[in-house]
């Protein structure tokens, strides 16, 4: 009983990593109706940065978000404001098409300066360190805190959308670009804002990912798959969906993995499926926001 | 003669290939109001577009308080003090009746008009300002576009049919306010497919035609059988 528990609670916490990786995705789509096949490749290029950041200055990982989150969120401005924006329209297909070439550039240009090696980031003590939460049941000082940022960067990215002024121009230029042109919104802007702080979210996961686990040039496409499943399942447009959805696709991987190692992956994408099939408008669905 | 505050002047405005606009040419002064009429397709809401910088002209400029603005972009126009009420309200869905107003707020032009002050114009929009725009009737709405319009502190405010889907007595409340917002010397387009309500309202009428002036004058000058004439073209 106590070994399912805990099972089910590393789940949790690892869903709120995958919530991390969809939260942007989701922020992206919905405000500029853009799907980011890149997404997943930018977040192995966060780890990257964060692996030269605390290369170069000899600093943790968790201190080099400092640098790595505004760095990424200029890329993010950047590449909206002088690539995105020209591809947005009324087709879908360029912003994909273009994403999905920026996949290709970001993989290989990483193979090609840091090589194919796995990689790692070392945080030291925190990785390893544990609290007995009762008999049998532990939990690791790293994936909760990982956990608590992962419910922060949803609270904060909840309140932005709800209460700012960003946020209200956020919603209000997805719901009509010409009337929020007419508002005096610089819709440009208003997007390049939007990647830039989807990229911020990036940089967290992208953190995070690498001090979980191994990470290489070419891991990016599967996390978009993780991203995505975990947006759909927790219903487009709601965060806190999202954060569900993160954790729905967490607690379906352990229990795959408890019941067979290599179920792990196959589990999560049988649940996604099934609840895509049942319910397509995902559990908590919300039209706004 | 005061220098006018808005001159359009000879303006070909195109959507792709298909010419709606021939070399239009109105003048507005502060303080005054125009109504715009003409059937369905003349070109009357490609004028107010076009002015409020949604289209550009390909032919002809815009000036605006002494500066061109034809190819301003509308984000642009806006901080300089030209608002627009667009053709069927179009609230934002998502945005609560409160936050709707506070992002005509968005340009950051300074004036008279306030949360508070449009409050006090439209006392319905404060009962129910947490609800979604989308829960308001259509005359609430139209209050609430207006009203949205009006927190950018326009000099210029574009009326876009207001009186569309609504019943006429609505309609009479919302022109009874009209007063109300121009008194402050701030100059108003209004284009209306109701002649009546647009003649009453306004000083100066520009009645266009498949896209051509037909016909302009003081709105008491205008005869019933001449702007019939330039309305339908017989």
């Amino acid at each position: 009983m106590t070994e399912w528990l805990n099972v089910i609670l590393q789940g949790v916490l690892i869903g709120g990593l995958y919530a991390m990786f969809a939260a942007g995705l989701s922020l992206i789509f919905g405000v500029m109706r853009l799907v980011n096949i890149a997404h997943g490749d930018l977040i192995v290029l966060a780890a990257y940065v964060a692996l030269t950041v605390t290369d170069t200055l000899g600093i943790g990982p968790l201190t080099s978000l400092i640098l790595v989150v505004p760095a990424m969120a200029l890329i993010g401005y950047a590449m909206q404001r002088l690539l995105l924006n020209r591809t947005l329209g009324d087709d879908l297909l360029p912003p994909l098409l273009v994403t999905f070439g920026l996949s290709i550039i970001i993989q290989n240009g990483l193979l090609e300066v840091f090589t194919a090696d796995s990689r790692k980031l070392q945080a030291g003590a925190v990785e390893i360190m544990t609290y007995q939460v009762s008999p049998g049941i532990w939990i690791g000082l790293l994936p909760l805190i990982q956990f608590i940022v992962a419910v922060a960067v949803i609270a904060g990215l909840q309140v932005l959308f709800y209460r700012t002024a960003l946020g209200r121009a956020f919603r209000a230029t997805s719901d009509d670009q010409s009337v929020a042109q007419l508002m005096g919104l610089d819709t440009r802007h208003v997007f390049a804002m939007a990647m830039a702080l989807s990229l911020a979210i990036i940089a967290i996961a992208g953190v995070f990912l690498a001090v979980r686990s191994n990470f290489d040039p070419a891991i990016g496409p599967a996390r978009l798959i993780f991203g995505f499943e975990a947006v759909i399942i927790g219903g487009l447009g709601s965060m806190w969906g999202t954060l569900a959805g993160g954790i729905i696709l967490g607690v379906s991987q352990a229990i795959g993995a408890q019941i067979d190692p290599g179920w792990q992956l196959l589990a999560g994408h049988i649940v996604f499926l099934v609840i895509l099939a049942i319910r397509p408008q995902g559990l908590f669905p919300k039209v706004s926001g | 003669m005061r220098d006018a505050l808005l001159n359009v002047n000879g303006i070909d405005v195109y959507y792709g290939d298909f010419q709606a606009l021939f070399g239009v040419s109105i003048t507005i002064e502060a303080g005054q109001v125009v109504a715009v009429i003409g059937a369905n397709g003349a070109g009357k809401s490609t004028l107010l577009r076009s002015i409020a910088g949604l289209m550009h002209p390909r032919r002809g400029d815009i000036t605006f308080d002494g500066a061109p603005s034809g190819h301003a972009a509308a984000f642009d126009v806006v901080k300089r003090g030209i608002a627009l009420v667009p053709e069927g309200r179009r609230l934002f869905p998502s945005l609560s009746v409160e936050e709707n107003l506070k992002i005509g707020a968005q340009s950051g032009r300074p004036g008279p008009w306030s949360l508070a002050r449009i409050y006090q114009l439209f006392p319905v929009l404060a009962e129910r300002k947490h609800l979604p725009a989308t829960a308001l009737s259509g005359g609430q709405q139209q209050m609430a576009a207006i009203g949205r319009a009006l927190m950018s502190n326009p000099r210029l405010l574009l009326c876009d049919e207001i009186s569309l889907g609504l019943a006429p007595i609505i309609v009479r409340d919302i022109y009874a306010q009209l007063p109300a917002i121009v008194g402050d010397g701030m100059s108003l387009i209004i284009v209306e497919q109701d002649i009546a309500q647009a003649l009453k309202a306004a000083s100066q009428v520009y009645c266009l035609q498949e896209g051509r002036i037909a016909l302009q004058g003081p709105a008491q000058s205008l005869t019933r059988d001449a702007i019939s004439a330039a309305y339908f073209g017989v």
